[in-house]
């Protein structure tokens, strides 16, 4: 899309806020890329915020690439610890609920019984950096 | 009476020696004056005073519900409380009064326990400090402790004393000097990668991680689901199995509970020593851990070996393995649980309505901090497709590997393992700060994470003072699902050593005979 395109050689260029990029790692290892981090914050709708946070990503994928390191073969994930055990199944019954007046309250936005949130059909990139919207 | 054990106090309640109320007063002022240590966010005095009005016409009846009926206990703000704002120590959950209680808290509180307040955390349970929570950071009673005080002033420089105040470790600092200080007789904690047994060893209190599955983590607000526990913290490793005792047991609401059935236990007196065998793990001889720690380690196994026990060297072979899985898996579980936090049905929501999409980032922006937000990022690193296999699935793969080295010690005839908790006593805050989150917690939890991968249950107990007056834990490790003969253990061990009490003479004014004579039988000076 053209204004995907247009709008990661603005990042790149512009040097701003957004235009976080990492440096060479001596080492060689992986690069954090324009790319990547808008990736990554698109994904986990979180920012990086600063060229700190973008550098400490990078010692944080240092340091979980020292697990190369380890001989795994032939080993089976492990998900939990109680992996030999049964998972407990209750029985399928309503034993509570009608609790919706309270749960409610925690809200900000509510209109009836119902939580409100804006419009979901918008994609993102945020509104401050000012580009077109692509409707899908 | 507030340096009691359990058992003492509830004994004292059932004489009548002592209130409920009273000893609820005496706790809230306690607080008061202690206001400084930052332990608590939240106090709540109107519910605790209820609450102690509530026990003392049981006791007047002579239907007390049990030994914490009446006992003040404070919880981590990561534990759901309902109708008493539980923020995690974030911006995000700032004003979140959740509907219903954790378990956990629901089990205390229907054994009468009196609920002071919610402690203070790291962000999230985010760090190995208690510092980098939105109320600010948690300082160690003991900085301000005699013992502490003593041994500054021979070398004193004249400085401004509270100036360099040190740090509780984390993240359940707040629970940990809410003991250490006497404000409560027992506190939960959460345990992820060593949370509970950190600030425990860092505040001198005993510091309890049970077996993953034999407490309920229904309303703890997760970390990483795979290895959250609550933590019991307290002053003695019996008030720790009594807590314990009423914790434990198989929750329908948290499928992750085993069902197996779980009595409450008194932890029995260790006599016969030589049916007894103590593992050392050599990787955890390491050349960051300080020297004092390391003389003391050893010296604890020197202590066992003379009373007849069997203390052999073991190996761990993944030792140096672990903090870097512990690391993957925790930002990937993290990156995941955090999800959830998008402003729609509760916390924080930002002013932004154009989009969902937009509605949700900003809201994130505002509500987590730098370390939140920096976990979250790196675990969606991890997991996203290309790098799924190579980080994430190794991670797990690994996981097991250290799950394993645990298993096979335990099967070659070791009953517990006794490593150290920390690499050294808690250090001032000042310098605590001059390094990031992530490094810190890299380096703090080294002796700790392990045991959450694995699922074992750990209990840090306080050994000895450093030179400088400051407390060293050292940490036991069990077998899955053998709690009871890991506190025996510690038990045994706590009172070999005798752990000197905390002299806080300068704040306790009006209660200074209290503290100074421990064996005092039960009078009560007002």
């Amino acid at each position: 899309m053209w204004t995907r395109a247009v709008w990661l050689g603005l990042r790149a260029s512009a040097g701003g806020r957004r235009g976080f990029s990492s440096k060479a790692d001596p080492q060689g290892s992986r690069r954090v890329t324009a790319e990547l981090i808008e990736h990554l914050e698109r994904l986990a709708l979180v920012d990086f915020g600063s060229q700190e946070a973008v550098a400490r990503l990078e010692k944080a994928i240092a340091f979980a690439d020292r697990l190369r390191a380890v001989d795994t073969d032939g080993v089976e994930p492990m998900e939990s610890v109680l992996e030999d055990r049964c998972l407990y199944l209750r029985s399928d019954n309503v034993v509570e609920g009608n609790c919706a007046e309270e749960l409610l309250q925690n809200s900000h936005r509510v209109v009836e019984e119902y939580f409100v949130a804006p419009p979901g059909n918008i994609s993102w990139p945020k509104l401050d950096e000012k580009e077109p919207f692509s409707h899908c | 009476m507030l340096g009691r054990t359990l058992r003492e106090v509830s004994a004292a309640l059932k004489q009548g020696q002592v209130t409920p109320t009273e000893l609820c007063q005496r706790c809230l002022s306690l607080i008061k004056k202690t206001k400084f240590l930052n332990a608590y966010i939240t106090v709540s005095e109107e519910v605790a005073l209820k609450q102690a009005e509530e026990s003392e016409k049981r006791y007047k009846k002579g239907h007390s519900l049990g030994d914490l009926d009446g006992i003040p206990v404070a919880v981590k703000d990561n534990f759901s409380t309902a109708g008493i704002e539980t923020t995690c120590a974030s911006n995000m959950l700032k004003g979140y009064v959740p509907p219903y209680n954790a378990t956990v808290v629901q089990k205390l509180l229907d054994q009468g326990a009196l609920l002071m307040g919610k402690t203070n955390l790291d962000e999230f349970a985010m760090g190995s400090g208690s510092t980098d929570g939105i109320f600010g950071p948690v300082k160690n009673p003991w900085s301000y402790s005699k013992q502490y005080r003593e041994k500054r002033k021979q070398k004193s420089h004249g400085e401004n004393e509270d100036s360099n105040w040190l740090i509780t470790g984390g993240s359940s600092g707040g629970s940990a000097a809410a003991v250490s200080a006497f404000t409560c007789f027992a506190a939960l904690g959460s345990d992820t990668g060593g949370s509970t047994r950190n600030p425990a060893a860092h505040c001198g209190v005993v510091g309890l991680k049970p077996s993953y599955g034999l407490v309920s983590r229904h309303g703890l607000i997760p970390l990483v689901n795979s290895m959250d526990v609550p933590g019991i913290l307290t002053r003695c490793v019996d008030d720790a199995a009594i807590v314990l005792g009423i914790l434990a047991g198989h929750d329908p609401k948290d499928s992750t509970t085993i069902q197996d059935p779980v009595k409450p236990f008194t932890v029995p007196s260790l006599t016969d020593m030589s049916k007894l065998c103590i593992g050392i793990p050599k990787e955890y001889l390491t050349p960051e851990l300080s020297s004092e720690v390391q003389s003391l380690w050893s010296k604890a196994a020197n202590l066992f070996e003379s009373e007849g026990a069997k203390v052999i060297e073991v190996s761990l072979p993944h030792t140096s393995y672990s903090i870097v899985c512990y690391h993957v898996l925790c930002t990937s579980e993290v990156a995941s649980n955090m999800a959830r936090f998008d402003g729609l049905e509760y916390g924080h929501r930002c002013d932004i309505d154009v989009s969902t999409e937009a509605m949700y980032a900003a809201t994130r922006r505002e509500g987590f901090n730098d370390v939140v937000r920096g976990r979250i990022l790196s675990g969606n690193f991890f997991l996203l497709k290309e790098n799924y296999e190579n980080y994430f699935v190794k991670a797990q793969k690994v996981r097991r590997l250290i799950a394993r080295d645990f298993v096979n010690v335990f099967n070659s005839g070791v009953d517990v393992l006794l490593t150290p908790t920390t690499l050294s006593e808690a250090v001032p805050h000042t310098e605590f700060i001059r390094e990031d989150n992530r490094t810190r917690s890299a380096q703090d939890d080294l002796f700790t994470q392990a045991v959450n991968m694995a699922g074992l249950p750990a209990v840090s107990v306080p050994m000895a003072l450093s030179s400088q007056g400051l407390p060293i834990g050292l940490q036991f490790i069990g077998r899955a699902f053998c709690d009871q003969q890991l506190l025996t253990v510690a038990k045994w061990f706590e009172k070999q050593v005798q752990f000197p009490v905390i002299q806080l003479q300068e704040l306790m004014d009006d209660c200074s005979s209290v503290f100074e004579n421990e064996k005092l039988a039960s009078v009560f000076l007002k």
